[in-house]
């Protein structure tokens, strides 16, 4: 444990991705079985198990120190784990156990008496290692360590291809026993089924609007509708059958209304929503439904699973990757009325003979759907993993924007712990101002650096970690969407804002009244 | 901060002593050490005063009691008909050779600073945080160590550490930090070899201990160094997003304030039933303090930073 806390700190702190591929290099070799192959697990973010909340462990602390004392240091650090690990008050002499007789602990120990055994191992570790553990056992690492760049540290360390890993990577099980023995040279490649195992998704880039087109002849492509769910694949063979997110994570069991009624065999690519006859509910709806471990019944009723198909990977036990993109959607027609499913349909091919034409179908989607936005993809385009420049673009609908007067700010967390950086900005109702929003982004390091001096600059009252600031400073805000809001003073709520920029000139009495927002929003 | 007629200058650091006032009282170190800083005119009087020397000042007896903070640092016992109070500056308990060990002086109100007033700060030994820079050095010998140190204090016990964990290759100095290591040298405190970084050629600074103010870390100047590890001495290093904020790969958590467990450690010891907070985190400790049944008030003090160097 010591050791692996020890590379979670250099991780963290380090910037430069090849010293991070060094340094877990340096780790996978010096470290046995099966500690390193948990510890590549924990790093790739596959190893999940009957993981504690870090409010559970919040509240183990507060038993243990002043809860006040214990608020202060929060909204200090800004971090939870580390705020408890910091002021974890008992330290004891004792042996910690290895990373894979931690993990083993913690899925042997029955769920009531967890939080205690992990209280005795923290009493036993250092500042340092408290962290690790904290970070382990809430399943939450946040090292800035992607898994490719993991596995490309098993590539530097044992000296063979990238690529060869990522092929089988999925098809494997921790604590990889057979990957280390092949990379150690003792053993041949491990023999993965490659209809059964996941495969890294091709992924789509912005097109540049003003640029791209002209360049681009609209009869090479074919557009669909960009769907507001989560991309999904679906590998299945007979009794076989997978749902993996786009990272790989296997969430069959989070939606068993869909995995359980596969049949036939193949990979599949698409988009997963909810709703009935295959009409999407918004986001929100499916978001219930999302990371759970467990299935919640009425859902199974309110919020029906489906998937949204727009590729084929594999046809059967073919893999069909290889072939042009209309040569993939052919074979998937025929699948689909082959094998006809409540669950699975199809994602619609959209008619167009000019960009211009598209630009019109992507507004109206836009105003009178709410769609998205547009995916793009070459008629020619082979399956290639990765997110390779061109093949397939999304072209988003416009953010929607809105200006807005600075009310609160409070300071952010993780790595922007000592920076006012979650700003509440409102309109006015009358002469006084509602709030309609928060935002935490879109800003630049350089301007998050000026507000930061704004804000302190302009404060007019602290409560804790928030500051009220003077009503004159204005922001433009982006957004996607607005809805009706009961819960919000303003009555509306934004759909993922953003600060688009800052309007250090506009006086904050020009800024719109909410009525005025309201109906450009079209909510009346 | 404004120029005064009569100050009390507890010790050398900028938030601390300032040029221009008319009458200066301070220990012998601190005043000279504020006249290499800011010239021999910094003030139109000097009166030094030894650690444990009674003064008589109308009806109050003032005497100086070490701090433990840096070379000179004094708390300052305050007597009046009977009553005692305390004014620590800025101070620490643990020993450090580089400064006359901390005093504890018994009084009846004691104005604490409370730089690292919460419970998350609790330093390490800072021989456990010499080593994991002793360890990188070993395992990356091609890369120069640059440790980021304030100029006054922290750079000379960092020093001082490393020589007594047995590192005897020479140190090397940003210009800034020449003038007090040579002070504290003539004070008979043994540093060993320091060299000027900057009259090196970059090659011969591979595998070397390099120390620069922090404002130096970001510095045009650190890219005369090769590859450099940067490091920070300091108490904040103990929270990893400041660290990694102010794109420290190496922190040594190495701090010249009292921790919370010292802060409150000294708070009951000094049997004062009146506690005054100032410099920092004034809210923790005033809570605390309340709980032990003590008087407690935080006390806000003009033009002082929200966070100083350390």
């Amino acid at each position: 444990m010591k050791n692996f806390a020890l590379l979670l700190e250099k991780l963290i702190l380090t910037a430069s991705r090849n010293r991070k591929i060094e340094s877990l290099a340096a780790y996978f070799k010096a470290t046995p079985d099966p500690d390193r192959g948990y510890a590549l697990a924990a790093i790739t973010r596959d190893l999940s198990f009957a993981s504690l909340k870090a409010s559970h462990l919040k509240n183990m602390t507060m038993e243990k120190v002043d809860p006040v004392l214990f608020g202060l240091s929060y909204d200090y650090v800004g971090d939870l784990g580390e705020t408890i690990a910091l002021i974890w008050p008992r330290h004891e002499k004792g042996e910690l156990p290895s990373v894979a007789a931690f993990i083993d602990l913690i899925n042997t120990t029955p769920k009531n008496q967890l939080a205690e055994k992990v209280a005795s191992i923290l009493d036993m570790a250092d500042p340092n290692e408290r962290w690790a553990i904290i970070k382990l056992v809430t399943g939450n690492l946040r090292i800035g360590v992607s898994s490719r760049t993991a596995k490309m540290a098993l590539a530097n360390y044992s000296g063979h291809a990238l690529e060869d890993i990522e092929k089988i990577w999925h098809g494997l099980e921790i604590p990889y026993l057979d990957l280390f023995e092949w990379l150690d040279g003792k053993a041949e490649k491990p023999d993965i089924h490659h209809a059964r195992t996941f495969h890294p998704m091709m992924l789509a880039t912005p097109i540049d609007a003003e640029k791209d087109f002209k360049k681009l002849d609209p009869a090479d492509y074919t557009a669909e509708w960009k769907w507001d769910g989560i991309r999904v694949q679906l590998v299945f063979d007979g009794d076989h059958k997978r749902m993996f997110s786009r990272t790989g994570d296997d969430i069959s069991n989070t939606f068993p209304d869909v995995t359980e009624i596969l049949h036939g065999s193949g990979v599949l690519d698409g988009e997963l929503l909810v709703g009935h006859n295959f009409d999407p509910l918004p986001f929100n709806d499916l978001q219930q439904r999302l990371n759970r471990k467990t299935v919640v019944r009425k859902h199974l009723t309110d919020f029906p699973a489906f998937i949204r198909v727009y590729d084929m990977l594999f046809d059967g036990l073919e893999d069909i990757r290889h072939l042009p993109l209309t040569e993939r959607r052919k074979r998937l027609e025929t699948w689909h009325a082959a094998h006809p499913n409540p669950r699975l349909d199809l994602s619609e091919m959209l008619p167009f003979q000019s960009w211009d034409d598209l630009a019109v179908l992507r507004r109206q989607g836009a105003d009178e759907h709410g769609h998205e936005g547009l995916m793009i993809k070459r008629k020619d385009s082979t399956y290639v993993s990765g997110r390779p420049k061109g093949p397939w673009f999304k072209w988003k609908r416009d953010a929607m924007l809105v200006d807005a007067i600075l009310m609160y700010a409070q300071r952010g967390h993780g790595k922007r712990s000592s920076y006012y950086s979650d700003y509440t900005f409102g309109v006015w109702k009358g002469n006084e101002i509602v709030p309609i929003g928060k935002a935490y982004s879109g800003f630049t390091d350089e301007e998050l650096k000026r507000l930061d001096k704004w804000v302190r600059a302009n404060t007019i009252g602290k409560f804790g970690p928030v500051r009220e600031v003077k009503k004159e400073l204005v922001v433009e805000v982006a957004f996607d969407s607005a809805h009706e809001s009961k819960r919000h003073k303003s009555g509306i709520a934004l759909r993922f804002p953003r600060i688009h920029r800052i309007r250090w000139d506009k006086p904050a009495q020009e800024v719109e009244s909410i009525q005025a927002v309201r109906e450009q929003l079209n909510l009346m | 901060m404004q120029p005064a007629d009569y100050a009390i200058v507890t010790h050398g650091h900028a938030d601390h002593a300032r040029s221009g006032h008319k009458n200066v009282l301070a220990t012998p170190q601190t005043i000279e050490i504020m006249k290499r800083r800011y010239g021999e005119n910094c003030a139109d009087n000097f009166q030094p005063l030894a650690y444990g020397e009674p003064l008589k000042i109308d009806e109050v007896t003032l005497t100086f009691y070490p701090a433990g903070h840096i070379l000179g640092s004094a708390q300052v016992l305050l007597e009046y008909k009977g009553q005692r109070a305390v004014i620590t500056g800025d101070y620490k308990t643990r020993p450090d050779s580089t400064a006359a060990p901390f005093e504890l002086v018994p009084c009846d109100l004691f104005i604490t600073e409370a730089t690292f007033g919460i419970p998350v700060f609790q330093h390490p030994d800072p021989q456990h945080e010499i080593k994991k820079l002793l360890d990188s050095l070993q395992e990356q010998p091609e890369r120069a160590h640059v440790i980021g140190a304030y100029a006054l204090g922290k750079a000379q016990r960092v020093i001082k550490l490393l020589r007594e964990a047995g590192y005897n290759e020479p140190i090397y100095l940003h210009g800034a930090q020449v003038k007090l290591c040579e002070y504290y040298q003539s004070e008979g405190i043994d540093l060993g070899i320091l060299l000027k970084a900057t009259e090196k050629e970059k090659a011969e600074l591979k595998g070397r201990v390099v120390i620069a103010p922090p404002s130096a870390l970001k510095d045009r100047w650190s890219r005369r160094l090769p590859d450099p590890v940067i490091c920070y001495a300091s108490g904040w290093m103990s929270i990893k997003q400041r660290a990694k904020q102010s794109l420290v790969e190496l922190p040594l958590i190495i701090s010249d304030h009292a921790d919370w467990n010292e802060l409150t450690e000294t708070i009951i010891a000094t049997g004062a039933h009146t506690v005054w907070i100032t410099h920092g985190r004034e809210d923790a400790l005033v809570h605390w303090c309340r709980a032990q049944g003590l008087n407690a008030e935080p006390l806000s003090i003009q033009g002082w930073d929200e966070e100083p160097e350390e």
